[in-house]
This record gives structure tokens, sequence and C-alpha cells, in this order.
């Protein structure tokens, strides 16, 4: 059994339009030491699985179903203040405002030694001391001072770095960034990536990288998850991601994005048409209305049969009725056309 | 030689910073745009790009003076506007219009579709061959959207579809220059891509320049014909794209092109990072002499007192810097396209990151992994 193992998770929301059927059947699992990156285009239950890890979700709000289980516990099964004790301390989690976490009108000092007081039995200039310690470690500079400026006294990378540091101070297992660096310059961006590869290097923990930035992705992860409207579509090694890519969506993503690395002069390849409604999918296959290549498969299946999530090689998950063949040709033309050339 | 479609000449845009109180006494002033001098020529593109607050929309507003600038000229097809009222910009409104980043907010939500996309014929007393209506409607099947949805609200469409709407208004009055401000940055990349070649081909339609202020690089490159780098205020270089990104001179267009995250896991480790020291200096404060100077991994003394000057290195290619990099950085600039690109892997992903994180910790300056051990 893996550190983390989510097993088909299922969260809806009932709202005045209807049922919305935000994650449907999402299995994953993570180890130690590991980075999984989930992407996916805007709605596509991203964040709404990852709080349904951490607990985040009003269970009485919210119909959730299928298990979590983090080392051995299965937090789903669990009472919801025993899910509690372990946020911030054996989970924790980094967002893309780091405003979400941090309170505008403390101190960070106060707020970061009441972080370390909650989940340890430790005085407060102790607490201090390990939170100094963190905040350099983060790479802030005079932490001792620093410590004590309010969160709007910092820039917005510096905030970025005290809400991790304020993640890492229980030194926890189970580290989940949903889009950390988003809003951020890609100057600065590069030196948040570089401080997460350095926490999972030396931390050992699992990390689940949220993003929408198939570039961010291919820096960080070990594994890449691709959702497309509440379901994983595509789930694979990032070498195998980027190398042979065979979901249709996630083809179209590969030939959408502009990239330093392909020819500029070669015309963006979008896919068609926009996101289904969640609460009304489309049957079938939820991709079939923007796909390409449905026409492909016999009897119109796409939009009958929901396609399995099936093995397409070595740890590699697809959701899709094409052939394999017909699968890994498409994969090598897609990636081909990205610099002008044709098989 | 002709003259260019856009001429901007030294041009600042300052804005008051007043005292609280009463009295409200100007104490300092935001150097948003501190003298930039660019041109953009019929038909093409020049991408205009930089880290938040370096002074984009502004340079992009006081360009189509929806701002007053504080000093310099705007040059527009051949009319100096800098200094013209509201009321006599009117009919250079034609010439010039501008798409937003935000369609959500750009778009009045009580207003039809049919009417936003009118309404420049209105404000200019333009009667259309046909009719509003059906200019409005063909604008519409132009741009991909439904004519059909020519009664329907803003809220009615999503995000790609306003950003359409706002750009069938720019369009409408047949413009020889769009200012397109961040034009795709909050669309879903399946979308930004519609959108890119929406605009490439508008282009090639209707002969039109765009000035393309964006942040991301990777979109920048795709669109643009000639880039410039702004940052604090000023313009560090201007070349031409296949320049600007094989053959960048001024470190920090090195620095931020070593930091654009590439979606290949092969370059991953294989990549050097120039990681910028500090942060962001305030524009109420820059620093003298060169701007870049606190941050800048090639600065002497003689930066932090003489303000280089943009000077032109080669035929279109202007470089702002005492110490220009002329020599290759090695590893940081991905030239073109790569082979790893299409090979296909063995199955073997066993830690793909190991080579990354190798990299990161052979560059030294990791106080992370210091401290644990
Ligand atoms: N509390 C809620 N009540 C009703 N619907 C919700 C709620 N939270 C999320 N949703 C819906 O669930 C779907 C998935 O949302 P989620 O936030 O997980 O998307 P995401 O993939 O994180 O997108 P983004 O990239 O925009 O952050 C969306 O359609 C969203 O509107
Ligand atoms: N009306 C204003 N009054 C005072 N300061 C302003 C005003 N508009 C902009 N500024 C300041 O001018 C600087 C440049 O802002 P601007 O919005 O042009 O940057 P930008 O490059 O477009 O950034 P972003 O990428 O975040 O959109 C910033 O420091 C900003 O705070
Ligand atoms: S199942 Fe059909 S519609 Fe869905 S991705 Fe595959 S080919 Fe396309
Ligand atoms: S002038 Fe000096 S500080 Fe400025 S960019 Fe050039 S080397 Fe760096
Ligand atoms: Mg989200
Ligand atoms: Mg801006």
């Amino acid at each position: 059994m893996s550190f983390l193992e989510v097993s088909n998770l299922q969260v809806s929301f009932p709202t005045e339009d209807g049922i919305v059927h935000a994650v449907d059947g999402v299995s994953f699992s993570v180890e130690r030491g590991k980075v999984l990156a989930v992407v996916g285009e805007s709605g596509s239950g991203k964040s709404v699985t990852s709080q349904a890890v951490m607990g985040l979700l009003n269970r009485k709000a919210t119909k959730i179903s299928g298990s979590v289980v983090l080392d051995g516990q299965d937090l789903l099964a669990m009472d919801e203040k025993d899910v509690r004790k372990l946020r911030g301390g054996k989970m924790a989690m980094i967002f893309q405002d780091p405003l979400s976490s941090l309170h505008p009108f403390y101190r960070i000092s106060k707020q970061l030694v009441e972080a370390v007081r909650v989940h340890q039995n430790v005085s407060k200039s102790d607490a201090r001391k390990q939170a100094v310690s963190m905040l350099d470690q983060v790479g802030i500079p005079a932490p001792e001072r620093r410590i004590d400026d309010y969160p709007h006294q910092l820039s917005g990378g510096m905030r970025q770095r005290v809400m991790i540091a304020m993640a890492l101070l229980n030194n926890p297992s189970l580290l989940i960034a949903d889009e950390p660096t988003t809003a951020l310059d890609v100057t600065v961006q590069a030196q948040i990536i570089e401080l997460i590869q350095q926490i999972q290097q030396v931390s050992d923990a699992a990390i689940i990288f949220i993003t929408h930035d198939l570039g961010v992705v291919a820096e960080v992860a070990h594994d890449v998850l691709v959702m497309y409207a509440g379901r994983v579509v595509e789930y694979a090694p990032v070498e195998t991601l980027y190398g042979q890519p065979q979901m249709p969506y996630t083809l179209g993503l590969m030939a959408s994005i502009p990239r330093l690395d392909r020819d500029p002069d070669v015309r963006l390849d979008p896919i068609p048409g926009n996101p289904p409604s969640l609460i009304n999918l489309p049957s079938g296959c939820s991709f079939n209305p923007r796909c390409t290549f449905s026409d492909q498969v016999a009897d119109g299946r796409c939009s009958v049969e929901l396609p399995d999530l099936l093995s397409a090689g070595e740890g590699h998950l697809v959701r899709c009725h094409l052939p394999i063949e017909i699968r890994k040709a498409l994969s090598a033309e897609t990636l081909a056309a990205l610099n002008g050339g044709v098989l | 030689m002709t003259t260019p479609l856009l001429q901007v000449e030294d041009l600042k845009m300052h804005f008051p910073v007043k005292s609280r109180g009463i009295f409200r006494r100007v104490v300092g002033q935001v150097r948003a745009v501190d003298g930039i001098s660019l041109h953009i020529d019929s038909g093409e593109t020049l991408g205009l790009v930089g880290e938040s607050g370096c002074g984009k929309s502004t340079a992009g507003r006081s360009i189509m003076r929806l701002l007053s600038p504080t000093d310099g000229k705007v040059i527009l097809d051949g009319v100096d506007i800098t200094t013209l009222s509201r009321r006599q910009m009117v009919p250079h409104r034609r010439t010039a219009q501008m798409i937003f980043q935000d369609p959500y907010s750009a778009l009045n939500p009580r207003h039809t579709v049919g009417s936003i996309i009118g309404a420049p014929f209105i404000v200019q007393k333009v009667k259309p061959v046909g009719g509003v209506r059906k200019e409005v409607q063909e604008l519409m099947a132009r741009v991909g959207l439904n004519p059909e949805h020519y009664n329907r609200y803003p809220n009615e469409f999503s995000g790609g579809q306003r950003q359409r709407i706002g750009i069938a208004r720019a369009l409408a009055l047949k413009p020889k220059l769009i200012v397109c401000d961040e034009p795709v940055s909050a669309l879903d990349v399946s979308i930004q891509a519609q959108v890119i070649n929406l605009l490439q081909d508008l282009q090639q339609d209707f002969g039109l320049a765009y000035l393309f202020v964006a942040h991301d690089l990777s979109v920048v490159r795709q669109i643009s014909h000639r880039i410039s780098v702004m940052y604090l205020g000023h313009i560090m270089e201007t070349a031409s794209r296949d320049v600007l990104y094989s053959a960048p001179q001024h470190p920090y267009t090195h620095a931020l092109m070593s930091a654009v995250p590439v979606p290949n896991p092969q370059l991953a480790g294989k990549r050097e990072r120039i990681m910028l020291q500090g942060d962001l200096p305030s524009p109420i404060n820059p620093p003298a002499g060169c701007v870049f100077n606190t941050r800048c991994f090639k600065v002497q003394d003689r930066c932090r007192v003489e303000v280089p000057e943009l000077i032109e290195v080669a035929p279109g290619h202007q470089v702002a810097c005492h110490f220009p990099i002329t020599e290759s950085l090695g590893t940081t600039l991905i030239t073109g396209p790569n082979p790893g690109l299409t090979e296909q892997p063995d199955n073997a992903p066993d830690s793909p990151n190991a080579a990354a994180t190798n990299a990161v910790f052979e560059a030294g300056a990791e106080p992370w992994a210091q401290r644990q051990s």
C-alpha cells in the first residue's frame, strides 16, 4: 500500500441548478519523496480533489464517497475532529493566495508560533526559534527581523515563502500545493519551484502539486494525473506523459501550448469548443464533443459508452476507446507536428 | 524610409503619491513608465514583456491616451496625440483600439452583446452600409461567435467567448492598431490557443498591427515579430523574435529566459537557471544608475551611477546595458526545436527528477538542504 492511496473518490455538490459532479471516481497514489502533479483546465476538479484529501470539504453540504488512506488510516472514515488534528501537522497545504493561510492583521511571528504550538508541546520561545529557522530555510533574508513583519510588508514572493514555511513547520509527510506559483512572476516562480524540489529531496514528504501549467509539471513531477470534467483521463510517469501522451485531450493540450522548444512559425492547434458543464455532462466520453478523433471509433461508441481507465504501458493509464496502436500513432504525429514535421 | 504607424519617444507616466490627512500633499512620484521609446509598423506585432508592476499596462494606456503622459511623445499614424484633449482624441480612436485582460469586467453586464459590439458605431456616429445590426453580426461571425446570440448578455458566455466579444468591439471601426493588454492571460490553455490563432488570422486579413502586452514569454514568442523587454519603467532590450530568444544581450532578458518552464522533462535538469537576488525595487524610489543594478549578476561600479542608454548593438537590436552579454551563457537558452521532444521514452520512469535536483544542488546555495544535514 502506498503512503497516500485515494480510491474511487467521488464528490458532488447539490446546487440550485442541479448536482455538480465535481470529482467522479478519481484514484491515485503517492509515495513519500515523490511528487504527483495534477493538471487540467479550470473547473476540472483539481482543487476539490485536494480539499477532499485534506478533509476541507463540508461533509454536510457535500456528498463524498470512496476512500483516502494516508499512512494506513482512512481519512474519510475518521471523525472530522481527528482529521483536523492532522492538518498543519502530518499533512499541510499551500495555496495560490498566501493570504488564504496568513491572517493580514497579525504579525507573522504570532501566526507561526501558534502553528507550532498547536501541534507541539513547546515553549513560545522555542516555537519562535523553530519559526525563525524555518523562515531562514525557505530563503527569507534576515529572518529574525522579518518574522515580526505583517504579511502586507512582504513582497508576493516572500509571502509565498512564509506560507510554505508555515506549512512545513511541523514537518508534514503529505504536502499539497494548489497552484502555488500561478500568481507569481516567472523569476519568482523559478525560485519557489527550486524550493519545493529541495523540500521533496530533503524532507521525504509525499507532494501533490496542482497546476494547469504543463511547463511547471515537467520541472517538478514524477507522476502526472490529467483530469477532465472531474475524471482522470490519463495517468503516467512524467517522461511517458510528455514522450507518449495517448488520450486525445492530453494530445490537444500538448498541441495548444506555446512553448520555447517548438517552432513559433508553426500555428497552434487548439482544442475546439469549451469544457462541458459538470451538471450536464455529455454522455459517453465527456471529451467527445471536442474530440477530433472520435470518428475513428466504430459505432459511435464515444458518445454512448464511457471508456474505462485502462493500462497503456508500464504505469500508464488512459481513458479512451481508440485502439492503442492508433493512439500511439496519433501521439507521435502530434509531437512531430509541433516542429512542423509530419511522420 | 516610411514612417511607422506608432512612434513612441521617451514616454514618461508618473503618478503622484499623496500624503495622508486633509492636505494630501504630493510627497513623491510612482515612476511607472520612465522614458520608453518604441515603434510599431503597419501589420506587425510588437510584444511588450516584463514582470508584474514593470509598467506594461501603464505604457499601453498612455499610448492609447487613456492616461495623460507626464512627458515624451506618442505619434499615431503621423499625428502627435500626446496632448490631445478627450474630445480631440475621438477621431483618432478609430485608428487605435484596445482589448483587456479581464473579459469579465471589461464588458457591461447590463448591455446585450449586440449593443456592446455596436457601441463604437454610435460613439463615432458611423453608419455602416446595411445597418449596425448586420455589421455587428458579421463581426460576430468573423470572431467565431454565433450571430444569433446578438441579444444575449455577457454572463451567458464563457471566458474565451467574452474575449471574442472584446475583440469584435475593437475591430468594429477597422482600426490599424490594437493594443492588447494580457488578452489571453485569464484563459485556459486550450482557449488561449483559439484566441491567439484568431488574433493572427485577423492580422492577416486586415493588416492590423498589435502592441501585445503580456508576461508569458512563451505566448509572446508565438505571436510577436519583435519584442521589447521592460523592467521598472524602462525598456531593457528590443529585438526581433529570433534574436531575442536565441541571442539576447541584456542580463535581465537572460534571467527571464532561463526561468521559463518548458514542458519537456528531458530538458528539466539540463538547463541552468539564473536566480535573481532580492525583490523588485519600488518605482517610487528606483535605484540610481541602471534600475536593474540591485539584482544584476553582471553589475559593476559604473552601473550604480550611470544610466545605460538604449543603444543599437545590431540593426533592429537595442540593449540598455553597460556590459551586454555577447558570449553564450551555455545551457540557459532553448534556441529551437529540441530533438528530445519526439524521442520515445524507454518506459523507465525511475526518478526522472534526480537530474534536475542534482543540477540545483551542484549550483550551490541551497539553504534548505544545508540546514537539514
Ligand atoms: N462548494 C462548491 N459548491 C458547488 N460547486 C463547487 C464547489 N466547489 C467547487 N465546485 C465546482 O466543482 C468544479 C470543480 O472545481 P475545482 O475548484 O476543483 O476546479 P479546479 O480544477 O481546481 O479549477 P481551477 O483551475 O479553476 O482552480 C467546478 O465546476 C466548481 O464550480
Ligand atoms: N493610477 C495609478 N496610480 C498610482 N500608481 C499606479 C497607477 N497605475 C499603476 N501604478 C503603479 O505603476 C506601476 C506599474 O503598473 P502597471 O499596472 O503598468 O504594471 P504592469 O506591468 O501592467 O503589471 P501587471 O503585470 O501586474 O499587470 C506599479 O507600481 C503600479 O502600482
Ligand atoms: S473515447 Fe472517443 S471521444 Fe473520448 S477521447 Fe477517445 S476517441 Fe475521443
Ligand atoms: S548596466 Fe550593469 S547593472 Fe545594468 S544590466 Fe547592465 S551590467 Fe547589469
Ligand atoms: Mg483550483
Ligand atoms: Mg498590467
